[in-house]
Parts: structure tokens; C-alpha cells; sequence
């Protein structure tokens, strides 16, 4: 009964994405076993498939985006659905509608499922509250979580390493802002790795610095932090680095640039106490030469620009999964 | 009234019985009971779907006794027989080896296409070309059914110009054969597709024929027909469930 077990588990739980505590092991290995097949797609000649003829999704962006909106857009247009983007520039939040209104319009529309990106945290899971039909990708919401981007850095990881579990994963940079640091906490956590945060204490969460979590039975008290980048990258597998937000960087958290760049700046020079066969990974965009050194940015060991063509099938394999699974049980 | 209940890989009931369970137990003598768990085998695609449709027939999986009727329609010496049949059809039909490829569709259409390119290798001493294909984004029932997990299509060689070789274990609707076709085309334009089945069971919905064929069985749409395979299943049968009525 090998591959039918498999089989019974057809879609995940979720009706929505919006943040990836909601997704257990399962739902994870799931998307990434479409997300092969989605691959194979994106790599033939002619990348078009009708999985999603019909269908419409609308990206609703209020924050400003190439790589997640683009990715979204394709992911969509290569499985035949109509893409239809609204940006906040463009729309009625100009004339001051409120995000409640613009996603009943929406909604009215029949769209399938609306990726948002909102300035606001919680702002997709609002949203997501007040749809009936319509399926919520989390596009990125404040300095919440960024779903996707954090499933495909676990899919990259999976496909380069083979596994995810017990491999040292070290996250260096504004992890305070960084909702795609965030929403890879919960992901690496479900997928068995090790965690290390390296960063100015003033970017590291309250919560880690006076390990108030050591304590509890919450998920992240195995989470290691580490302020010295040389000993966080001791061993490591997999070295991540976040791009350090210049703009909510106004609360004077950094003495300067020049001086985080120094103290955690990704070099080559550091790099050698990691293992010899480590990934770099960066969300992007990046600041070159800031939390990353250009060598290293595009050197062998990178896999930053994988990461982009990934992102679509990981994209490609949310929506189908969303759009044509049937989600017994419809929770938010 | 005919009531469809479509069952992907699992049995579900439509109400609580007790009927059947009575009419079960005086069982025709030759035919042999299975559990539950035997059925899950049964493959989920489009054209694969359970019909107890028309017959009191009523089914729940948590009962521990059965009420389906199995009988074994092909043997592992006569699924042989029948793949070397097709593999010399195959020949035949194409005067040779030459561009030929197969496709096998996932998930039992794969190991089939597999040994039919090992039993024409033997037989002409020239290696074909084997692919995988997946047809979960091509189905016409994707917003109606769940869907089943996909498995990546792999077909690595270029297909322009060649002469395609579907290979599948059951042929019922054609529902999934016309998806297989788009999804040929998508990857390039072959000169030929031809279609190669263990079993035809009938019940076409579309204008769809195979070219080899392993054996014709004459089915009703409340029977089942679950072909087994070694590489998947550990045995090689095909076995036909049908509804203790």
C-alpha cells in the first residue's frame, strides 16, 4: 500500500497560507512533492500547464515588491489562471477605502484566492477572517511572516542537503524586522533543525534575549542565540543571511552600517569555520557589501539565485494546492 | 435512482448500514472477501473512480466484515504473457524499435512501461526510451475531486518527431488517457501517440481507443478492477471487486 497511503493525504489542511505555525511536517512535505513536479514544469520549453484554467487570483500589494509579486504572477500564469494585480497606488486605498472594503470587492469579483503584502502585521489574517471562498496567501505582513519565501528556503535547503532535520541552520542579521526570519523559525523548528540566531542584541527579539523561553515548552526554547558570528559559524550547514531593512532602521538601533558590516558581515574570511560544503542563502533583495560580501554573494556555495526560480514552483504548488484542494476541515 | 459516489483512494459510506452485512455473509462460495485495506490499493486517478451507483449496495469502512465480492481476473503468468504480446504488437504495429518511446503514467503505468522496454530490448537488442508521466494538472475534475499528491513527469529525451507509447493499467473513461494526450503535446509534437493498457474495462466517456490491449474484461460500473504490480504492490494480479448485492 506504499503509494496509496501517500495518496490519501491530498492537500493541506489550510484553506489559507498565512503563516507557516499553521502547517504541520506533513502539510510541508506535501507542498514540497508538488513543488517537484512544478519544477519540472518550469523547466520544459513550453511552461504552460491548464491546471487552474478559470481560475482567478488577484495579488494585492501594499508594499512595494518585485521578486514575491513577479514569482506570484508567473506561478500563476503558468497554470492558466487569470493574474490580475492591484497595487496600492493604483486602487480605491487611494481614496481611502479601507483593506476590510477593497477584499469584500474583491471577494464579490469571485477571485480564488488574493496574495496580499501589507505594511501592517496580522493584516493577511484579518483579511483571511472575513472570506468565504476565497483562499489568502500571506505575502508578507509587517515584520509577521512571509510564508512562502520561508517554504521555499526550506525546499532549497531540502534539495541541496537532502534534509533538513538536525542540520545547523545559522540566521544572521535584523532578525527584530525580518518576517521572513520569523516565519523560518516556525519552518526549520517543524523540520527538526538547529537553529542559531546571530545578530546586535538590539535586532533580536525581546523574547530571545532574556531567554524568558528557556523556561516554558514553547517551540523555540531549543533556539540557540549566538553574538559572535565566528562561533555561530562554527559547523554550520546552512548560512542565511537578512537583509538589513534601511528602512525601519530609523529607531537608531545600529551605531552604522560600517560597524554592523563589520561585526556581522558574511565574508569568505568567516566562512572557513563553516563546513566546507555550507549554502548561503539570502531572502533578498541584498545589500551588497552590508550584511553580505559580494564574493560570497555570488559565489559557489550560494544558492541565492536558485532560490528565485524555486520560489516560483514553490508558488506554483501553494495556489494549486489551495485552489483545487478540498480543505475538509475550512479553519482559519 | 443511481447515485455516484465517487471514492478517491478510499471507501466512504453514504449511510449506515446493515443490510448489506446480512446479504454478505451468504456470500457466493467461489469468489473471496477482502478487508478495507485492501481496497485503498485501488488506484485514485480520473477513470478509476468507484461507481456503487443503482444497488442497495451501501459501504462502511469501519466495518471489520466486507461486502464486496473479489475475484482474480489475471494471473502473474498471464500478466506475462500479455505484456509480451503487447511488446511484440508494439513491434509489429511499428516495424521495429526505432523511435519508439515509452510513457509510463504514474503510478502503475510506470513500472509496466519498464518491462515492456526490457522485453523489446531483449527481443531486438536495441534500448528505447523510457518516460513518466503525471497528468495531475491536466485532469478536466480538479475542482471537483481533491486531488492526488503529484509525482514529478519525466521525460527526458526530446519527443518531436517520435513515436509515443502511452502505457497504462486500466483503460475505463478515457478520462486520463485525453489528459495524457495534452500533456504530450504540451512537452513537444510526437508523429504518433499510441495507447498500450493492461486492461480494458470498458465504459468509455470519451472517443478513445487503445491500440494494445492486455485483456478486454466486460465490467459494470459498480465493480472495481485494481491491477497489482510487484514493484508496488509485492504481486503481480489483477484482481475485480464487485458489490454483494
Amino acid at each position: 500500500m506504499t503509494t496509496n497511503d501517500t495518496n490519501t493525504r491530498k492537500s493541506i489542511r489550510q484553506k489559507h497560507i498565512l503563516d507557516l505555525d499553521a502547517l504541520d511536517q506533513s502539510d510541508i512535505e506535501l507542498i514540497f512533492e508538488n513543488t517537484d513536479s512544478m519544477m519540472e514544469v518550469l523547466n520544459r520549453g513550453i511552461r504552460k500547464v491548464p491546471a487552474l484554467r478559470g481560475k482567478t487570483i488577484i495579488t494585492l500589494f501594499y508594499e512595494s515588491s518585485t521578486r514575491t509579486r513577479v514569482s506570484f504572477e508567473q506561478a500563476g500564469k503558468i497554470l492558466s489562471a487569470d493574474v490580475i494585480n492591484v497595487s496600492s497606488d493604483g486602487s480605491s486605498t487611494k481614496k481611502g477605502e479601507s483593506l476590510y472594503n477593497t477584499a469584500l470587492t474583491l471577494q464579490a469579483m469571485k477571485a480564488d484566492a488574493i496574495v496580499i503584502r501589507h505594511q501592517h502585521s496580522g493584516a493577511a489574517y484579518f483579511l483571511a477572517q472575513q472570506m468565504e471562498s476565497t483562499s489568502i496567501i500571506n505575502a508578507g505582513d509587517g515584520m509577521h511572516a512571509h510564508p512562502t519565501q520561508s517554504l521555499l528556503d526550506l525546499y532549497t535547503i531540502k534539495k541541496h542537503l537532502g534534509t533538513i532535520s538536525s542540520k545547523k541552520v545559522v540566521i544572521i542579521g535584523d532578525l527584530l524586522y525580518s518576517r521572513v526570519a520569523r516565519s523560518n523559525l516556525w519552518g526549520l523548528t517543524t523540520m527538526g533543525a538547529n537553529i542559531v540566531l546571530c545578530g546586535p542584541n538590539t535586532l533580536l527579539p525581546q523574547d530571545f534575549q532574556d531567554n524568558r523561553l528557556l523556561e516554558t515548552n514553547h517551540p523555540f526554547r531549543n533556539i540557540q542565540i549566538e553574538e559572535n558570528i565566528g562561533t555561530a559559524l562554527e559547523d554550520a550547514d546552512v548560512v542565511m543571511a537578512l537583509r538589513l531593512q534601511s528602512e525601519r532602521q530609523k529607531a537608531g538601533h545600529l551605531p552604522s552600517l560600517r560597524e554592523y558590516s563589520r561585526r556581522f558581515g558574511i565574508t569568505s574570511e568567516r566562512l572557513k569555520v563553516a563546513k566546507p560544503d555550507a549554502i548561503i542563502m539570502h531572502p533578498g533583495p541584498m545589500n551588497e557589501g552590508v550584511e553580505i560580501e559580494s564574493d560570497v554573494a555570488h559565489g559557489p556555495q550560494s544558492v541565492i539565485e536558485s532560490q528565485v526560480t524555486t520560489g516560483v514552483a514553490i508558488r506554483m504548488a501553494i495556489l494549486y494546492d489551495l485552489i483545487t484542494g478540498n480543505h475538509s476541515e475550512k479553519e482559519l | 435512482m443511481s447515485v455516484y459516489l465517487l471514492v478517491s483512494g478510499r471507501i466512504r459510506s453514504l449511510h449506515p448500514l446493515s443490510q448489506s452485512r446480512e446479504s454478505a455473509k451468504g456470500a457466493n462460495a467461489s469468489s473471496y472477501q477482502v478487508g478495507v485495506a485492501r481496497l485503498r490499493n485501488a488506484s485514485c486517478r480520473p477513470g478509476r473512480r468507484f461507481f456503487f451507483g443503482k444497488s442497495n449496495f451501501i459501504y462502511n469502512p469501519s466495518a471489520t466484515s466486507t461486502n464486496m465480492s473479489v475475484k482474480k481476473i489475471q494471473t502473474d503468468v498471464q500478466m506475462k504473457r500479455a505484456l509480451t504480446r503487447i511488446s511484440h504488437e508494439i513491434l509489429e504495429r511499428n516495424s521495429g524499435a526505432k523511435d519508439l518511446i515509452l510513457v509510463g503514467m504514474h503510478s502503475r503505468g510506470v513500472p509496466l512501461a519498464f518491462r515492456i522496454r526490457n522485453l523489446i530490448s531483449s527481443y531486438e537488442g536495441q534500448t528505447v526510451d523510457v518516460g513518466s508521466l503525471d497528468i495531475g494538472l491536466y485532469r478536466d475534475d480538479i475542482s471537483e475531486k481533491p486531488q492526488a499528491t503529484m509525482k514529478p513527469t519525466d521525460i527526458s529525451v526530446d519527443i518531436n518527431g517520435r513515436i509515443v507509447v502511452l502505457v497504462d493499467d486500466v483503460l475505463y473513461t478515457g478520462r486520463s488517457i485525453r489528459a495524457a494526450m495534452d500533456a504530450i503535446n504540451d512537452l513537444g509534437r510526437p508523429s504518433q501517440i499510441q495507447l498500450a493498457v493492461l486492461i480494458d474495462r470498458g465504459h468509455r466517456e470519451l472517443p478513445i481507443r487503445a491500440d494494445f490491449i492486455g485483456k478486454n474484461v466486460p465490467t459494470s460500473q459498480e465493480e472495481d478492477v485494481a491491477v497489482k504490480l510487484a514493484e508496488i504492490d509485492g504481486l503481480d494480479e489483477v484482481i475485480i471487486s464487485s458489490p454483494i448485492t
